[in-house]
């Protein structure tokens, strides 16, 4: 019935465009950033052959995941440094 | 040389064969040379939606297998003379056809015919990746349900994994007055979500399920408001600029009265 009596007056509590939109826009973060396993290790892999450049990192103790929440995604990663490589400088 | 167009969702039950449909049916209205294929295979309805259901001999697996050559496969339409149909077979399944054979078949489709309208099956298993595999450029079916929009997303995502860069949106079966209620998603709110360029926006209309009871697009029919859509939605298709459909509903008397008494 107050639900009925605000629509009268025009006060409209959330639309359910407005919810339908948020779900959906929550929904797409998980849906979009669901990649592959293989994806997820071919990006481990390159992404150690970067940082091996520059320096000497632990590979074994490497954290590195795809955290979701209710409201966004993250690639987090733990990388340990065993030593910084000092060539490299020279290298390049 | 032709063009392949791919008419996908994701979801089924959103449109995609009604708009394969329309779209092929205007083509030829406006003098082009049109082929309709149904990649559907075992769930097979362009034939029943364009009304040659009893027509057919041959179909789309006959040709990519080779028992037959595309030319006996392809059954006129019996409005037009410049609009064929290229029917799904209904007792395989869709690993019947592989997209390398659908590569092939599209070839030839564009030597023969100005347009190729595929009509993709639900999905996004074999039939769909047997469905693009030819297409020059696809056509994203959807509607303002938060089922469908999902399935859109992650069917663009695949498309453009599929290198068919830019797909085009159609709206299909937005009802103004839920709009305006607030109750129904609209036209902005879906881009905002899709971020993909709209190609055009068709309301529900009862007069599609009477177009489809009697097997003639609503293309055809000047009254339809469904079919005007879809004829704006054929010219954008041939590169023209057309403004969209007004679908503003006259204000009902609850709100002329809150316009009066000043509350919105």
């Amino acid at each position: 019935m107050l639900e009925f009596i605000s629509r009268m007056l025009g006060k409209e509590s959330a639309s359910s465009k407005t919810v339908a939109k948020e779900r959906l826009r929550l929904v797409l973060v998980h849906d979009r950033a669901s990649i592959s396993p293989a994806m997820l290790n071919r990006l481990r892999e390159d992404l150690i052959k970067v940082i091996s450049n520059y320096m000497e990192i632990d590979e074994a103790a490497l954290e590195f995941n795809l955290l979701q929440d209710d409201n966004e995604v993250a690639l987090v990663a733990n990388i340990p440094v065993v030593k910084m490589k000092r060539d490299y400088a020279t290298k390049t | 040389m032709g063009e392949i167009i791919v008419v996908t969702s994701g979801k089924g039950g959103v449109g995609k064969t009604t708009t394969s449909a329309n779209i092929g049916t205007g083509l030829a209205a406006a003098g082009h040379k049109v082929v309709l294929v149904d990649t559907d295979i075992g769930l097979r309805n362009l034939d029943v939606v364009m009304g040659l259901e009893n027509r057919i001999v041959y179909d789309l697996v006959d040709v990519t297998s080779g028992n037959c050559r595309l030319k006996q496969a392809l059954i006129k339409d019996k409005r037009f003379e410049n609009l064929f149909l290229l029917p799904a077979a209904q007792t395989k399944d869709k690993s019947a056809v592989s997209p390398e054979q659908m590569r092939t078949l599209a070839t030839e489709l564009k030597e023969e015919f100005d347009y190729a309208i595929i009509d993709c099956p639900a999905g996004i298993e074999q039939g769909f990746r047997n469905a693009i595999a030819g297409a020059d450029r696809a056509i994203v079916v959807c509607t303002p349900e938060v089922s469908a929009v999902r399935d859109a997303d992650r069917i663009i995502g695949l498309l453009e994994a599929a290198e068919l860069r830019n797909p085009k949106l159609i709206i299909n079966r937005i009802r103004p007055e839920m709009v305006k209620r607030g109750d129904m998603m609209d036209i902005s709110d879906i881009l905002d979500i899709l971020a993909i360029e709209l190609i055009g926006v068709v309301p529900e209309d009862e007069s599609i399920v009477i177009s489809t009871n009697r097997g003639e697009p609503a293309v055809m029919d000047q009254a339809s408001k469904a079919g005007e859509a879809y004829r704006r939605i054929t010219r954008r298709i041939k590169g023209e600029e057309v403004t969209l459909m007004n679908l503003d509903v006259p204000l009902g008397i609850f709100d002329k009265l809150k316009k009066l008494v000043g509350i919105r």
